[in-house]
């Protein structure tokens, strides 16, 4: 497998571009699935794969091709997920009082953006609650537990996808196993 | 009521991670046996892992690969040339060396379109010509460019021409006569003076060093 990428990254540099459609082909639907995860929208997902697909196609020459093709596109696109997630993250102060409303402050608005309403909670299918508890994942923990558990990647892996310590993933590990067990004491 | 190990909630982490060696593995299935509160936690963790690996694989939309294609900058001509260069540094180095040197080379050549010649004493200049004067002895070499010799008295030493002639006459000339006109030939000429100088100044380093 690393053989055959590795000879059409090579196609790629020299100028190839239909090497890298094959390329895209393989991995298309794990880094679409990374990114959904991530971010929990469609139409985001697609946005950021291409995006991250785009970034390796650029700088295709920086790539070690003694490493793992997948573990470098992993990073890229989680590093463009975390981007995202933060960028969309409301910078205006929690205190200020939302317009149109009395007495309502942006904390009151977060608690509701936070948890639905338990009878809500128990209308949604299986998988719209998968997706909906990992949403709700503070993004340092999303990242590792969707590349464990919805990738079923090796920690040492996802040690490096992330950049960080093996000690370091798998206390992310641990505590967003911890988070997901707290928001699913209902279930 | 049990007291639990302090190390129970990190054992069961090792577990559900799949890094447990057997020994903590029995310790922590003899804790879970006699400890429901435990019990419950590692149920309700493994659980959890569940749940999410539940979550069904998704697949990218049939038209992600054309799109993704789409979205790629154009392949350029001059994307290719500034791969070639990065991954050829050497050649890339030699093949601009060998342009500025010819560059430097062939100017040269054509700036030197002005009539010269070496000063000497007792020549006489008339228009583009040289003239060495009937009864006249010039010692030493000379070099004329861009214009005609004519030898009418004597010349004691070499003879150099570029882009000229030199016309026949009854003077005498004790040494080499030599014309170049072309651009190669010149070329040619600047190459092989080059090696000479060079030559001499090891001969002369040779001989000091005998010395």
């Amino acid at each position: 497998m690393d053989a055959l990428v590795n000879k059409r990254i090579a196609k790629v540099i020299k100028g190839d571009q239909n090497a890298f459609a094959e390329i895209v082909e393989l991995y298309q639907h794990q880094l679409y699935q990374v990114c959904y995860r991530m971010l929990g929208n469609k139409q985001e997902a697609e946005d950021i794969a291409q995006e991250a697909f785009m970034r390796a196609y650029v700088n295709i020459h920086t790539f070690d091709q003694n490493r793992k093709f997948s573990t470098w596109l992993y990073r890229i696109a989680t590093n463009l997920c975390i981007d995202r997630i933060r960028k969309k993250k409301p910078d205006y102060h929690l205190d200020a009082e939302v317009r149109g409303t009395e007495g309502l402050n942006m904390y009151s608005k977060i608690a509701n953006d936070d948890e639905l309403p338990e009878e809500e909670l128990m209308r949604m299918e299986v998988q719209e609650r998968v997706q909906y508890e990992i949403s709700r994942l503070p993004d340092k923990y999303r990242a590792a537990i969707v590349l464990k558990y919805i990738e079923e990647l090796p920690l040492a892996e996802i040690s490096e996808i992330l950049d960080l310590p093996l000690g370091t993933v798998k206390t992310r590990i641990h505590r967003g196993r911890e988070a997901l067990r707290k928001q699913l004491s209902n279930l | 009521m049990n007291t639990c190990p302090e190390n129970v909630l990190e054992l069961m982490n090792h577990y559900l991670d799949g890094d447990i060696n057997p020994s903590e593995e029995q310790q922590l299935k003899e804790h879970l046996e006699s400890c429901p509160d435990c019990r419950e936690q590692y149920q309700a963790l493994s659980k959890t892992v569940a749940f999410v690996q539940s979550a069904s694989h998704i697949q990218a939309p049939s038209d992600f690969v054309q799109k993704t294609m789409g979205r790629l900058p154009k392949e350029r001509q001059r994307a290719g040339v500034q791969r070639w260069l990065r991954r050829h540094p050497m050649l890339a180095a030699a093949a601009l060396f060998c342009l500025l040197m010819s560059t430097a080379l062939f100017t040269n050549f054509n700036d030197d379109q002005q009539f010269s010649f070496t000063k000497q004493p007792n020549l006489v200049v008339e228009g583009q010509t040289v003239i060495v004067p009937e009864g006249e002895t010039v010692v030493g070499n000379l070099t004329v460019r861009n214009g005609d010799l004519r030898v009418e008295g004597e010349l004691q030493g070499d003879v150099t021409i570029v882009n000229g002639q030199y016309m026949a006459s009854s003077g005498v000339i004790t040494g080499e006569i030599e014309e170049i006109d072309q651009a190669f030939e010149w070329l040619w000429f600047t190459i092989k003076e080059g090696f000479k100088d060079a030559a001499a100044i090891f001969e002369t380093n040779d001989s000091q060093t005998n010395d």
